[in-house]
This record gives C-alpha cells, structure tokens and sequence, in this order.
C-alpha cells in the first residue's frame, strides 16, 4: 500500500540527460525504483542509463505507459514541464526544480485543476516508498520500510525527522515533501487525506514553516477528519517579519503565518507539537503508545 | 527584490500608468535645480529601501525656491530613522523631486499573488495614504478585492467593479481603468511579486495618478528580466548579504552572537529555533545549500567570522547525497590558516558520520564534534557564553 509510488509505478525523468537529472536517475534505479525512461527534447530514440529517452512525454506515456513523472529542468522550463506532463495526461507529477518564477506556477497551477494530475512541489526533494521507488534526492539509506507516513514543506529537515523515526526503530509507509514556494501542487490536506486512507499508516508526522496559512487549514482538516495521531514541528520561531528565510514561501508578512501563531493552532486541534526538531521522532513513539 | 521608488516610477512610465512630473537627484544643488525646473510647490523625497519616511522627515513640501533649498540640503546626506529602518538609520543618498498636485481624494492600489487562492489579486480602497496593515485590521470591509483569473486575464469588468466600489466619477473611473490595466501589465511582463501605490489621486481635474510606488520583483524571476536585475541598489542591503550572495550563500543577518552554518532552509530555521531554545541567540540564518563544497563552507566561515557579534560558529550538515567524510574534510581545510578564534561546533549526520567525526577530531582544530542536535546546540550556547566576554 503506502501512498503516491511504489514498486509497480512506472516512472519516468523530465530532464534525465542533465547533469541533476542523470545523478538522480542514476541514485533511483540503484534503489530499485522502477524508472521506465526518460524525456529530453532532441534526443529522443537515445538511451540513457539503459533506458529509452524521449522527445516528449507523450512518446513516453504512449510507448512505456509511464504513470510517474519526476522533473529536474532548470527553473525558467519548469511550469512548462509540469503542463507537458500534465497535458499528456500523467497521473502524478514530482517536481523537483527549485526557482520557477511564482507567475508561471500561478498558469501552472490554474492549468492543473482542469486536469487530472496530482502535483508535488516544486522545489521539493520528492516522494519516497521504503523499499519499493525513491522519486526525488532524499538519500535513501535513512528511510526503513514502516508505518509512520511524513509530510513536509522542507528537505533536510525531513531526513532530520525521517532519521530519528528509523533510528528509533521504526519506519516510514511514505515522505512526502510538498515544497517550499508559496505556491505548490499538493499541500497537507492533500497528503494528509491519502496518508488517513492508507492502511499501512498508523501515524503522521507533519513538518512546517512560517508563511501562509497551509498548517492552519490543516489543524482544522485533522481534527474534523483524522483519527491517526499527527506530531508537528514548525520551524522558522526565530524568523524576522518581513524576510525571506531560504524557500520563497517561509516568509512572515503583514503579522500573518508565526510560528507561534501555527503551534498553538495545531494544538488547539488536538495536533502533538514538540518544540525543538531534535524531539520529533520521540514524540511518535510516545503517541503511538498513548493510541494503543 | 526592492527597487527605490523613482526606479518604481520609471517603469510606471513605460507601462501607462501616470506618476507626478518629476526626476532624481543624488546632490541637494542637483535637487534645487529639479525643483527650480518643476516650479513650486514641489515635494523631496528621500530614496531608502524602508517605509514611514515622511514621519522620518525624510518627505518635505516646498513651497518656494527658499524651501528647496533648505529641504534639499536637509534630506540629501540625512541618516533617516524610521520603525522600519532599526536604530542605525539609513543614509539619504538619492532624492527624488516632483511636481507638487492639486489633490481631491486619496486612494490604495495594489497587485499580490494570493497563495491561498493561487492568483493574482487587485487590492484597492478609499483610505489611501494610511497604513494599510491598520486598515485591514480595523475595517476590512474597506479594502476591496478582485481576483484575476490566468485564464481570462485582467478585462473591464475587474476595473469596472473596482471603480463602483470606489465610488469613482465617471470620468475618474475611465482613467483609473487604464492606470490599472498598465499596473497589471507591468506586475505579470516584469514577474513582480507586489506593486503598491498607496496614495493613488485623484486630482481636481479627475486625473488618477501614482503619488507613490512601490514594486517588490520575485528572486526567481530575476534570471529572465536582467533591465530588472540592474535596478538592484546594494547600498541598501546589508554589506554581509551582498558578499554571501556572490557565492550563491542564502545568508540573512539577525541580532545574536552564534553564527550558524547550515545546508537547507527548513533545517537552517530549526537550527536558529534549537539555539534559542537553549538560551542562545543565533548571528544569522545561512543555508550553505546541497553542494556544501570546501570552496562555499570557506566562503560561509568568512562571512560569519567577518560579523563583529560572532561569539562562535554552530555547523550543522545533514549529509544525505554528499557524504559527510568529505563535508568534514572541506570543513578542516577551510579553517585551517584562517585563524578562527571563536568556539566551533560541528554537527555531521548521515553518509560516514563516524568517519567524518574522526577527521574533524583528528585534525587538530579546537573543534567540538557532536551528533546529537539537543547536545550540540546546548554546547555551542554554553561556549560562547564563556567566551569574549
């Protein structure tokens, strides 16, 4: 089961003769994860990493039935790239590229919602299924095969989370990161609703920052809907007002989307909040226990 | 990124949207001659990156060429202090002179991405000229809005609605659709991410014009608009941010004493979040990104030793595709013949932690390696509390 991508995806690589894009590949197909091909505009017929290449991802969806698309494009081609996908009717869409200028995302965005394609990020590290497909740049050898699922608008500190879940003896069903731009494909509810369906997920870890309002509507959407335990961090409690901390979505303007302002939404709907990250992995074990 | 709002007004020019008469000048005898040109009154403004400039002194109204004169020298050179520019103030190097208007109503404009209903978004209001924070807040009822769908773009009917709400005469109505339509046009060709007029007038003969302008552009859209890129002025960015920015080092400089360095913004966050748990005050938020090569980690080591406030350094690298032997490697080569006095702090997880922990031990350095968050953060603020002091 698990969520998003497993073992019987069909993945392809927008952007797999690049440099990111060929590394990447490369670290999946090592996982095990099934990559089926590759999309390159003027090398298609090539092979690349022992797999065809495309000129479109059309001729990928047509010729290897690919289901999964993960995109490494340089930023100024990446809405283009997601709508390509998305036109071509892929079911999920994994975008990796960090810098897409928000007006594309706002066409790309807009264009989505009159398909049927699921988008995560961008400027995510992916998607990953324990033991079955690795979609992203998470490394690999942190996660285990378990049952907490992990949903995140950060990268390195979902592996922070994702370690300490491995190291305690437990696993993840799947991690998810939904990307740090204000404007992203899939955001909590989204992933919280498939995590709550997933029978292989007992509990769900849920990481967020400053800026917008996502880990509001999701502490509402948790208490109405979700019987799993969810634990929470948000980072960015020292963030200043005004500035952008890295991701162009952590951003704190007009008074709205504290840190503080988040915690004490989550716990107000029953959501386990810790403190310091250091504390995540801990905190699962003690909800679970409190469940049982 | 900012730009100064004669910068703001230039591009108002070229996308129809109409602004005062009016020009730039970076000496107080080049601003009284503007001024001489324009005729009286006339208004000097002063060009910082920060609000609130009028209450700062830093806006002035001229009434005849005596008040020029006096303003000109007075505002050119000026440290204006504002709540937005923090106690140090910013020096005055630009004024921009305008024409001064016969003024019948004050009015706000203003273009966002909304990310909650990821579009575009006009803003406008009756209370121009007032903080709109505070308008907002108190009568939310005041600020109309009228989403703009990438489908059907900007049409008549959004400046049409704007217009009745504002309860725009007909002939002011006409005008303010077309200042709209430019603003619009300017926000998507550019990639703003907000443009602001806040006070938009209307004068006594029903012309609709930008007092004021403020436009923000998105970082990312920079790479496709370099005529934007040019605009930036790094007189008003913090001399630390602009060197971190030449090596691509996403740095922000905060008020504390233990430098940070980091790989990832929502691990570089939490970082800052754990030092202040703990008691300490993190010196600024970096994100040495994905790569962290020896080359960026000396580079970040420079940046962080050059702030007079660092008290030591907390290293803090998730070694997931780049294996953190090598992390540690670049880290000892970095430090070594730089000198570093300060306590550091290293903290390696991930691919060959053990090893990476070994050469940083090995290697001589006056270096604490830990593994632990908790206990790493805990030691970083108990060594600089003891040191300098």
């Amino acid at each position: 089961m698990a969520i998003l991508v497993n073992k019987d995806s069909r993945i392809i690589v927008q952007g797999i003769t690049g440099k990111e894009g060929a590394f990447h590949a490369g670290q999946m197909i090592e996982y095990g994860t099934p990559v089926v091909g590759g999309v390159t505009p003027g090398k298609g017929g090539t092979r690349h990493l022992d797999r065809p290449v495309f000129n479109s991802v059309e001729a990928a969806v047509k010729n290897e039935g690919a289901n999964v698309s993960v995109i490494f494009v340089p930023q100024a081609f990446g809405a283009d790239a997601i709508m390509e996908a998305a036109a071509a009717g892929i079911p999920l869409i994994v975008c990796i590229t960090e810098g897409i200028p928000a007006l594309d995302m706002v066409k790309a965005k807009n264009f989505l919602k009159t398909t049927s394609s699921r988008l995560i990020g961008p400027n995510c590290p992916g998607v990953i299924t324990p033991g079955e497909a690795k979609v992203g740049i998470m490394p690999a050898r942190i996660h285990q095969k378990g049952h907490i699922g992990v949903v995140s608008r950060s990268g390195t500190l979902t592996y922070e989370a994702v370690n300490q879940i491995t190291q305690l003896g437990m696993g993840q069903s799947t991690a998810v990161g939904i990307g740090g731009d204000p404007i992203i494909g899939s955001n909590f509810i989204d992933i919280l609703k498939l995590f709550n369906e997933d029978p292989e997920t007992e509990a769900i870890v849920m990481i967020g920052e400053i800026g917008g309002s996502m880990e509001e509507e999701a502490a509402r959407y948790i208490k109405q809907n979700l019987s799993k335990p969810v634990i929470s961090f948000i980072s960015g409690q020292t963030a200043p007002p005004g500035r952008r901390m890295g991701h162009a979505g952590a951003i704190i303007s007009g008074g709205k989307g504290t840190a503080a302002e988040k915690m004490q939404t989550l716990r107000d709907n029953g959501i386990h909040v810790v403190e310091t990250p250091s504390e995540i992995g801990s905190m699962v074990k003690i909800a679970l226990a409190k469940k049982s | 990124m900012k730009v100064h709002e004669y910068q703001a007004k230039q591009l108002f020019r070229e996308f129809a949207v109409p602004v005062p008469n009016g020009r730039m000048a970076e000496t107080a005898e080049e601003a009284f001659q503007v001024a001489e040109e324009l005729g009286y009154p006339c208004v000097i403004k002063a060009q910082v990156h920060a609000g609130g400039r009028g209450k700062a002194g830093g806006v002035k109204l001229a009434k005849n060429s005596a008040e020029a004169k006096q303003y000109a020298q007075a505002i050119v050179g000026m440290k204006l202090v504002s709540p937005q520019t923090g106690p140090e103030g910013k020096l005055v190097r630009k004024v921009l002179v305008e024409q001064g208007l016969a003024v019948v109503k004050e009015l706000y404009l203003a273009i966002i991405v909304d990310r909650e209903k990821e579009m575009p978004v006009i803003m406008a209001s009756t209370e121009g000229g007032m903080e709109i924070e505070e308008v907002a807040a108190r009568t939310p009822e005041l600020i109309h809005k009228v989403h703009v769908h990438p489908v059907t773009g900007l049409r008549d009917f959004h400046t049409r609605m704007l217009a009745f709400k504002l309860n725009l005469e007909k002939n002011q109505a006409k005008n303010f659709a077309v200042l709209v339509q430019g603003l619009y046009r300017l926000f998507e060709a550019k990639d703003a991410s907000l443009v602001e007029i806040n006070p938009l007038v209307i004068t006594n003969d029903d012309q609709v014009i930008a007092l004021d302008g403020k436009i923000n552009f998105d970082d990312n859209g920079l790479c496709r608009h370099p005529e934007i890129a040019a605009l930036r002025d790094i007189h008003e960015e913090e001399p630390l941010e602009v060197e971190a920015s030449k090596y691509d080092l996403n740095y922000i400089k905060l008020d504390g004493n233990i430098g940070c360095m980091v790989n990832g913004a929502g691990l570089a966050m939490a970082t800052m979040d754990i030092i202040k748990y703990y008691g300490g005050e993190p010196a600024n938020f970096l994100d040495v990104g994905g790569g962290t090569s020896e080359e960026r980690v000396k580079e970040a080591f420079k940046i962080l030793l050059s702030d007079p406030n660092t008290r030591g350094v907390f290293v803090n690298i998730f070694g997931g595709i780049v294996r953190t032997d090598l992390v540690a490697r670049g880290i000892v080569n970095a430090v070594k013949g730089m000198n570093v006095k300060v306590p550091i702090v290293i903290r390696l997880v991930g691919t060959n932690e053990e090893e990476g922990r070994r050469i940083i031990q090995e290697s001589g350095m006056n270096v604490v390696a830990e593994i632990s968050l908790p206990h790493a953060a805990q030691k970083i603020v108990e060594l600089c509390k003891g040191f300098g002091k």
